[in-house]
């Protein structure tokens, strides 16, 4: 299955640094990064792989939510699900 | 890029506007829990809850977590009691309200309906005594729920039930007297009642439905409203497309949390109710979508015009984007329970009598709506005969959820807390109704024909 990461808050560095290590650990695959600049926040999208993940999703949601209370900002996991329903016919 | 902005708007919905599923709520049919030994139905009651229900919380929250949009409500709902409770051999039902109550509270859920009966046409002997038990029942129990059909528009309205029910609302506010008479708001007199609501207080399993279902509500008066800000000023053709397009995001994501329920709970997905149901929080309105629409308060004229197009739209949108759409599914107008609601009645722009000619073109009806404890209770009864007539007339469900708060008056405010809100007291018509109420009997069903 996919997930959509979605990771919000003040630009600093080492911010995918800090989560890439927290997918590569739980053997999540990146498939597609995008970041940009919204209203002074960053934004950043990554779309993960998680076939292979030794965790189960919800321990992968509580290590990336602890990863974004060290670096101070806002992570949200989700399944790819949601947004291809609410947005595809 | 476009990939992107799907994503940045469904996580905008869901942490700026309060997009949310309202309400996972599990249908179990108690049918097979019948016995002459009353102490042996409840048993079975109980058993046969808990264990049909034991990981729908759990569930609930798993798939919360896995898709990032909060579940508010985890719910059940059952086979009208009086229809279980027929059988048994007590004359009064309020024990088994209390077995309701332990059930929820085994399973974690908050509120648990179908402490139910249908007398639209008539009472058995079962339904007589579950109403009588209604006032004790929601006064000694904390998750129940109870709802009665008085009318439908194939059997008229039961003029008998009418006048009972006012009497009913009236002894279920002094026994809960000291909690702002919270036991009404946990009591909805119906016409036309649907069998697959997952919405409370009116939710019962009815009995056209299978052993077991999963029916879902979704919300998100807050999502139209920031879509319509982004069309001000622009006509109302663009104004109704706009709300069927955000209806239907909200409904497919709605759908996709019924899908998945319905598999992880291995029981049958039965509808999705796409209503609008708003939250005491500012931000999660329904009047205040009305005021975005062009009306300076809710309650202005213009309210029904702008309530019936924006019921209509959300009912297309929601209609495309799932395969079972059933329920009440349309806006809700719950007075104490909307913040734009309770500004309008307490700035004095919104009466009784425009929120009975709003019910004509929403879904469901006068609901939660605070009066004053000395109303006399065949006003009550009347208030219900106005808005059964309405339902019945017009071939819609309609509700009344009033609140006859012991011990206050107008200028006064009754607080229920959590999402039942507050509700300034407001006014009723001082003319008495008594003799009209008092005839009894039945009003016939109405013709289907010459419609003018």
């Amino acid at each position: 299955m996919k997930a959509v990461i979605t990771v919000i808050g003040k630009d600093k560095i080492g911010i995918i640094a800090e989560i890439a290590l927290v997918l590569a650990k739980s053997r999540a695959n990146i498939l597609d990064i995008s970041q940009t600049i919204l209203q002074d926040y960053f934004t950043m999208i990554m779309i993960v792989d998680l076939e292979k993940i030794n965790i189960s999703f919800m321990e992968l949601t509580d290590d990336l939510n602890r990863a974004g209370e060290r670096i101070g900002m806002s992570i949200k996991v989700q399944h790819e699900e949601i947004f291809n329903g609410m947005h595809k016919i | 890029m476009g990939k992107l902005d799907n994503i940045m708007e469904t996580i905008k919905m869901i942490e700026k506007e309060k997009l949310d599923i309202r309400t996972i709520t599990m249908g179990i049919s108690l049918l097979d829990c019948c016995d002459f030994n009353g102490k042996r139905a409840r048993e079975k009651i109980y058993d046969k809850i808990t264990k049909y229900g034991e990981n729908l919380v759990k569930v609930g929250e798993d798939i919360e977590v896995k898709y990032g949009i909060p579940i508010i409500n985890k719910r059940i709902s059952v086979t009208p009691i009086s229809l279980v409770a027929a059988a048994s051999n007590y004359d009064n039902y309020i024990g088994f309200a209390k077995t309701l109550d332990e059930a929820a509270k085994t399973l974690g859920v908050n509120f648990i309906g179908g402490f139910s009966a249908l007398v639209q046409k008539g009472y058995s002997k079962a339904d007589k005594i579950l109403i009588d038990s209604i006032p004790e029942a929601l006064s000694e129990t904390e998750r129940v729920c109870s709802s009665v059909n008085v009318g439908d528009t194939k059997s008229g309205i039961n003029m008998d039930a009418v006048r009972h029910m006012g009497s009913i609302i009236k002894e279920t506010a002094y026994l809960t007297r000291d909690r702002d008479s919270i036991g009404c708001a946990k009591l909805v007199v119906f016409a036309n009642a649907v069998e697959d609501n997952p919405f409370m207080a009116g939710a019962f399993h009815g009995i056209g439905e299978g052993e077991c279902v999963i029916n879902v509500g979704v919300s998100g008066p807050g999502v139209v409203k920031a879509a319509l800000e982004k069309v001000r000023g622009e006509s109302i053709d663009v104004v109704c497309e706009t709300i069927k397009k955000t209806a239907f995001k909200i409904t497919r994501a709605g759908q996709l949390v019924a899908m998945e329920a319905s598999k992880m709970l291995n029981v049958p997905w039965g509808i999705l109710d796409l209503s609008l149901a708003p939250t005491p929080a500012v931000g999660d309105s329904v009047a205040r979508i009305l005021e975005e629409i062009g009306i300076e308060g809710c309650g202005g004229h213009g309210t029904t015009a702008a309530l019936a197009l924006l019921n209509d739209a959300v009912k297309k949108g929601g209609i495309m984007a799932s395969s079972h759409v059933g329920g009440l599914s349309g806006a809700f107008i719950p007075v104490s329970e909307d913040e734009g609601m309770i500004n309008a009645v307490k700035s004095g722009a919104l009466n009784l009598e425009k929120l009975e000619a709003m019910t004509c073109v929403c879904s469901v009806g006068l609901d939660m709506i605070a009066i004053p404890g000395d109303t006399p209770e065949t006003t009550i009864s009347a208030i219900i005969a106005d808005e059964a007539a309405i339902g019945v007339i017009n071939k819609k469900t309609t509700a009344v959820r009033l609140i006859p708060v012991y011990g206050k008056d107008l200028g006064d405010e009754a607080v229920f807390g959590g999402l039942l809100g507050r509700a300034p007291i407001m006014a009723v018509n001082k003319l008495s109704s008594a003799d009209f109420i008092m005839r009894g009997g039945r009003i016939p069903a109405p013709v289907h024909s010459f419609k003018n």
